[in-house]
């Protein structure tokens, strides 16, 4: 996701150290940081990928001027479009209902490091697609699209170069060909 | 804390077990650090009733973080410069995962060592979730 400014915070750290349950140190503690080989406390591997909270139109938070696809009252805020007669879809709406609304299936992620991201810096993303490929699946064809983020810091010197492959699929859709948008 | 590669062989390879019960709670401490608040992840209703799931599952993204905790682990924090993954099969709630990194090559470039690493992560059936590769800086 393209994002102005992404300031990377000792908090934001760890609170994404807890959900993947780190329980490293340098996460959690500046002092031991700086004395350790970075010398600050390190963002995790994937702590990139927290720059969503930074997205001011992120399309994976709810916004309060804006109808929500979670549940509330009702299982969804959305308006759900009935299945055509011819998708076999119940009228609960099929997988297919919601994984649009997510934007596909997450296929694989990959990071390049080009120096240690550290508590302090402050990034910039931008996002531009990279290779589409279809392939044959099991049932339907499967369109592959990457995105690939760089993330700079004030400088404009490259940190983090992230390369995301989404799938998309025609036809019926099982849970099992692959993970969510991650 | 990083290894050396005078000190590692190609082959040498460490486990962790990540997880023991994928907690939802888990999965929603992921949602709220990450700040990927997909329904599907935490929201059952919504995943059963209008995704057509069997519930909530966790985000691939937290399976990869999950994940990376044998690499900083055993690599040394700050010591990667390449991470990748592709997401093989969905992780639900109460899965326990093991995660496991092999070094498949020990090189130097530029005067730099490095080692090139695959990691893969099973589930408690022993079905891969998260295969991939990673490449980490040595000391000498």
């Amino acid at each position: 996701m393209a994002v102005e400014r992404f300031p990377v915070e000792a908090g934001h750290i760890l609170m994404f150290a807890r959900s993947i349950g780190d329980q490293n140190p340098i996460y959690a503690d500046a002092e031991y940081a700086a004395g350790t080989e970075v010398g600050a406390i390190p963002a995790p591997p994937t702590f990139v990928q927290a720059s969503a909270q930074f997205d001011p139109e992120y399309f994976l938070r709810p916004h309060p001027d804006r109808v929500w696809h979670g549940s509330g009252r009702e299982a969804t805020g959305m308006k759900i479009e009935p299945p055509a007669a011819d998708a076999g879809g119940s009228s609960s709406g099929d997988a297919g209902a919601g994984r649009s609304m997510a934007g596909g299936l997450h296929a694989e992620q990959h990071y390049e490091y080009h120096r240690p991201l550290v508590a302090g810096d402050v990034l910039r993303a931008t996002v531009r697609p990279g290779e589409r490929w279809e392939k044959q699946g099991r049932s339907g064809k499967l369109s592959f699209s990457e995105t690939i983020t760089e993330y700079r810091d004030l400088d404009g010197n490259l940190v983090v170069t992230a390369r995301s492959v989404g799938v998309g699929t025609e036809g019926p859709k099982k849970p099992e060909e692959g993970t969510e948008v991650g | 804390m990083a290894v050396s590669a005078a000190s590692l062989s190609v082959g040498d390879s460490r486990e962790l077990v990540l997880t023991e019960d994928l907690t939802r709670t888990q999965i929603v401490m992921y949602a709220g650090a990450s700040g990927d608040y997909n329904p599907l992840h935490s929201d059952e209703r919504y995943a059963k009733e209008v995704a057509g799931y069997p519930g909530v599952f966790a985000h691939g993204m937290l399976s990869m973080g999950m994940t990376g905790r044998v690499l900083t682990d055993w690599m040394g924090d700050g010591r990667l410069t390449k991470y990748g993954v592709r997401f093989v099969k969905q992780v639900w709630p109460g899965d326990a995962l093991t995660a496991t990194a092999t070094v498949d090559a020990i090189r130097e470039e530029d005067g730099e060592w490095f080692a090139d690493l695959s990691v893969l992560t099973v589930n408690q059936n022993g079905e891969p979730v998260v295969t991939g590769s990673a490449t980490a800086r040595l000391d000498p």
